[in-house]
């Protein structure tokens, strides 16, 4: 029986053709051309009023309804991983009533429009005249008008924070449960206390799969904070709409809105790389630089 | 006759209707190194977790050093032990998982020094030189800056026993430490823990590993499902067993 032998002496010496990655010339030459056409017919539409955008991109009014937006989205995403991370540790309690009060909030929270509970907060006056510290039923301490205490600012805080705490909640919630259980059961063998291992086992390596949809739903509170405009309170978005009632020029000043709104989407986004990339410590398949 | 450091008498435990532990009754005399064997699901581990109070007995009493696990006893009235307490008694009894559980956020350094600062409290320079000290012992003084996954599976379990003696226990339990390793890696851990016997360590070690059983412990214990089917020295439990049940499973096992 004879087996045909590949003529290996001669196929070492052949040159090796790579593969040809013909698709790809051809996306880069049909997305080029798609680039070039939306980006010169935008420059050359004069009906985009590229001058009056720049007349408007960092005029008074629209920076510090950008300042407020800023201020708006950090101080209801702080509030809300703050609330968010309590109500997932609540919800993953033992004590079952912890955790039907964790559970309860997320359903109310998430359940009802954001709008809504904005303007819920805004009227607290309306429901709740006063408010007061003291022992219920009992003598009052200490009382204030709620109007005083309610602004737009810290209805639109108490509004966006309160909802979207609701949403944390979950986030964080699944990231504590993607850390697996022998990580808990090590820091029990150590003699850590369920305290302890959450803040130094747990919770550090659930920040790996909380941050990305955290980056989410920052982005989305930058665009969310503009609900409260049914407040009164000004941001971006309400900035430039109240330009455009006076002047008449809608297209332009939601340009200038845009542009704000992605170049706050950009550096968020840069953050969030370099937060991932510090937070992929000690994960197999990433090439971390050892320390020590 | 020393006092046992670990006493288990009619050792039960359930998961709902599912009873995996029946009337376990044993000792381990300090200084003693005591092998379980069995076959899988005969509920070894469970004891070994019942032992750290991972696992609450349903029924019987264990001890660990004259201390009930799980209760305190003041005057005629057993108290059942609040977190941070069952917490402290951990910290006393070392535990080694088949699966490793290093802390996979913090290198190997980081692990060994993890229990020292933050439960006992100590000096993280006195701690890091000591953990620096126990890496060596272990072999692995080099790899102290490598996560757990950048280390095999032979160097990540002996990390963990470092991590588990970085607390100084009076009692170390191996939970079949070498089940989840290639074969070459075995040696290496298996080693490590010959040390420490041979160090006088008082060991209680759940184990598929016969060679090391016969060789290193003092007393093998054969369980069957969920019972303590017979205890005796190596050298009588594998030349001379007296249940059938224990000559049916070495049978399989050294053949």
């Amino acid at each position: 029986m004879t087996v045909a032998t590949p003529p290996r002496t001669q196929e070492q010496d052949l040159p090796v053709v790579p593969v040809r990655h013909g698709g790809r010339w051809v996306a880069a030459a049909a997305i080029a051309v798609l680039v070039v056409w939306v980006v010169g017919s935008m420059a050359s539409n004069e009906r985009f009023q590229w001058d009056v955008v720049g007349e408007y991109l960092f005029s008074e009014q629209i920076l510090r309804g950008l300042g407020n937006t800023v201020l708006l989205t950090f101080c209801a995403m702080l509030l809300a991983s703050v609330l968010g991370t309590i109500v997932a540790i609540g919800r993953l309690s033992e004590n079952p009533i912890v955790s039907r009060a964790a559970w309860t909030y997320a359903w109310l929270f998430r359940g009802t429009p954001a709008i809504v509970q904005l303007l819920f907060w805004f009227f607290l006056a309306a429901l709740v005249p006063t408010l007061g510290f003291g022992i219920p039923f009992g003598p009052t301490f200490f009382q204030v008008d709620t109007n005083t205490v309610i602004s737009a600012f810290t209805a639109a805080i108490l509004g966006l924070g309160l909802n979207e705490a609701a949403y944390t909640s979950e986030i964080v919630r699944s990231g504590l449960l993607s850390v697996p259980a022998g990580q808990r059961e090590a820091a029990k063998s150590i003699g850590m206390t369920s305290g302890q291992s959450l803040r130094r086992i747990v919770l550090p390596q659930a920040l790996r799969v909380i941050v990305p949809p955290m980056g989410n739903e920052t982005i989305g509170m930058l665009k969310t904070s503009s609900l409260v405009i049914v407040i009164g309170f000004t941001e971006l978005m309400t900035s430039a709409s109240q330009i455009y009632s006076r002047n008449y020029q809608t297209i332009p000043l939601l340009v200038v809105a845009a542009i704000w709104y992605l170049a706050l989407t950009a550096v968020l986004s840069i953050g969030q790389y370099f937060l991932e990339k510090r937070l992929s410590r000690g994960v197999a398949g990433q090439r971390t630089v050892v320390a020590k | 006759m020393n006092e046992p450091l670990l006493r288990a008498v009619g050792v039960s435990k359930s998961f709902g209707a599912h009873e995996v532990l029946t009337d376990v009754s044993l000792t381990v005399a300090p200084g003693e190194v005591s092998c379980i064997i069995g076959p899988s699901g005969s509920g070894k581990s469970t004891f070994l977790r019942c032992v750290n109070h991972l696992e609450k007995v349903s029924g019987g009493q264990l001890w660990v050093d004259g201390e009930r696990v799980g209760y305190r006893r003041k005057g005629d009235k057993l108290y059942e032990l609040r977190e941070h307490e069952t917490a402290k008694r951990r910290a006393d009894i070392g535990m080694v998982f088949q699966q490793f559980n290093l802390f996979a956020h913090k290198t190997a350094l980081e692990n060994v020094i993890e229990g020292p600062v933050v439960v006992r409290r100590r000096d993280k320079r006195q701690a890091t030189e000591r953990a620096m000290a126990l890496l060596e012992r272990v072999g692995l003084a080099d790899r102290a800056g490598h996560y757990p996954s950048q280390l095999s599976g032979g160097q990540q379990q002996r990390v963990a026993i470092a991590r588990a003696l970085a607390m100084e226990p009076k009692l170390m339990l191996f939970d079949e430490p070498t089940s989840a390793l290639d074969p070459e890696l075995v040696g290496e851990v298996l080693d490590v823990m010959k040390d420490l016997a041979r160090e006088g360590m008082t060991m209680l070690v759940v184990t598929h590993e016969m060679g090391f059983a016969r060789e290193v412990a003092d007393t093998v214990h054969f369980m069957a499902d969920g019972r303590l089917v017979e205890s005796a020295a190596p050298a009588e439990l594998f030349g001379n067993p007296r249940h059938e049940r224990t000559r049916g499973f070495l049978s399989k096992v050294l053949a």
